[in-house]
């Protein structure tokens, strides 16, 4: 749970509130996505709850526990590649396990499983560098749930993958998460995998970043990304499109006057 | 699938020996037509026969086991300080900011011309020889393990602090692998530096390995002889350099 959540920067142009306010709840099993247009504080929010940055007003709570720095029960997915060159997908899938402690047989078995989980068996003895970006993303996701964590966190963790594999990772972070039962936040930007996703939607306002509104997503699960194609679907996305479109303008627009701003120094 | 992996490897080593081949062969014929001066530069060819000469009369594999040794010690000891210090100058910030200027600074210093003050302290003896190679050798690995460290990407260090790590485990399972490409830069650079002081002293002071043996051939006039000792001086830092490729492949798989 996000409490009154305020984040300010101190910058060179002065103080800026990237996150102001905000306040949600997140239900046990449930998928709850936070979209928001670029600049909106979206990731300054992931930093936040996943315990990245100690210095913010408000509180994070998790079953009631404050979080101050990473808590033991939030799994991280970070947007940008992050797995480990120098081992092979299954010690990077066994690192929290090894870290923990765990007999190597043990971790191993125990890797094994989340590694057929994200639908890499086969691939078990691959370095990263042998591998697809979308391949890598998913290493990266079979390694935060080999922690087990309570929830898991991902911050726009298919930016760099082009939209057809997007699709396709989506369903599988759906299948493992309806399997797992798993308590979901992710931060994103795309309206269509955050309608194909989601149980519910936090659309954020631009800077500062504020909660717009919430959005029950009330389509039928078990979900494929077939429901694309849906007039509920599409229903959907324009309706949070209208909320975001608004935002996104104010973010395009202040864009173009800091930058025609600096061309005139 | 094999095969073409296999002839991937082979290929650019048969380009490379074809080019070396190709290379003296150019040298022999400018030699030859008198375009270059053969009393500066030999023949190819002789430089050729007289390696029978110098590996039976002249010891050299003897020689080349001790400028070895040399050159091995000296890597150990810059290997062992260099990495430390690196990793300190990271740690602490002040001591980073108030001393990696000079630390640059050094690379470029001329420290073979102190050898004089390295006699006195340590004496005509090989360590002499290696600790100024040593010295000489240090700044590439401290400024690349330093390099290395600094810029190990964000994200793992995230990665390191969501799964809680202490600060030992986030340096020796991140940070450290991590780097380990840059120190290995700054390693085989190092190596290079201790390689080219170590047969520097050994010819100015006359003692040891190949330095020594280049220095007598000299003044011996002997200049495919001499053309010849330099070509195991090669031999050493090439064996030196596959060396740490293989200990690079063996500590951080993958890349």
């Amino acid at each position: 749970m996000a409490d009154n959540v305020v984040k300010r920067f101190e910058t060179p142009d002065g103080v800026i509130t990237a996150v102001d306010h905000v306040s949600f709840t997140v239900r046990a099993g449930e998928f709850l996505t936070v979209i928001g247009p670029s600049g909106c504080g979206k990731t300054t929010l992931f930093n936040v709850v996943g315990g990245l940055i100690d210095e913010y007003e408000g509180r994070v709570t998790v079953a009631g526990d404050t979080v101050r720095g990473p808590h033991p029960s939030i799994g991280m997915i970070f947007q940008e590649e992050s797995t480990f060159p120098w081992r092979t997908v299954i010690d990077n899938v066994a690192f929290p396990l090894e870290i923990a402690g765990m007999a190597k047989q043990e971790r191993l078995e125990k890797a094994q499983h989340f590694v057929n989980l994200v639908g890499l068996d086969g691939f078990e003895r691959r370095y990263p560098a042998e591998l697809s970006g979308g391949m890598r993303q998913r290493v990266s996701m079979a390694r935060t749930l080999a922690s087990e964590p309570k929830i898991l966190l991902m911050d726009e963790p298919f930016a760099a993958l082009d939209e057809q594999t997007r699709l396709l990772l989506g369903d599988k972070v759906l299948q493992i998460q309806q399997e797992l039962k798993q308590t979901t936040l992710l931060i994103t930007h795309n309206l269509t995998e955050a309608v194909q996703l989601s149980d519910r939607i936090l659309v954020m306002t631009y800077r500062p970043g504020k909660v717009k509104r919430i959005v029950d997503i009330n389509l039928p699960r078990p979900r494929t990304s077939e429901i694309v194609g849906s007039d509920d679907f599409g229903h959907y996305v324009a309706q949070i499109w209208h909320d975001l479109r608004e935002e996104a303008s104010k973010g395009l627009k202040d864009d173009e006057s800091r930058r025609g701003g600096s061309r005139r120094i | 699938m094999r095969s073409v992996a296999a002839s991937g490897k082979v290929v650019p080593v048969l380009f490379g020996l074809a080019c070396l081949a190709a290379a003296v062969a150019l040298i022999e014929g400018l030699i030859r037509a008198g375009l270059i001066n053969r009393f500066i530069v030999p023949l190819p060819s002789e430089v050729g026969r007289s390696f029978e000469r110098i590996i039976f009369e002249e010891n050299v594999l003897m020689r080349l086991l001790v400028t070895c040794g040399e050159a091995l010690m000296a890597s150990l000891l810059l290997t062992v300080v260099g990495i430390s210090l690196g990793v300190l100058l990271h740690r602490l910030k002040l001591l980073r900011l108030a001393t990696e200027t000079w630390i640059a600074a050094m690379a470029s210093a001329p420290l073979v011309l102190m050898y004089p003050l390295f006699l006195v302290i340590f004496g005509r003896s090989a360590w002499t020889i290696i600790m100024i190679a040593f010295i000489a050798a240090l700044p590439p690995v401290i400024l690349k393990t330093l390099e290395g460290l600094s810029s190990t990407r964000p994200v793992l260090i995230n990665v390191g602090r969501s799964f809680k790590l202490t600060p030992s485990q986030l340096y020796w399972k991140i940070l450290f692998p991590a780097a380990l490409p840059s120190i290995f830069v700054g390693v085989r650079l190092g190596m290079i530096f201790a390689l080219i002081n170590i047969v520097g002293v050994e010819f100015l002071i006359n003692l040891g390995g190949l330095g020594q043996l280049v220095n007598e051939l000299a003044e011996r006039y002997d200049t495919p002889g001499t053309y010849a000792a330099i070509c195991f001086v090669i031999l050493v830092s090439v064996m030196f350099f596959i060396a740490t490729e293989r200990i690079e492949k063996w500590l951080r798989p993958g890349s």
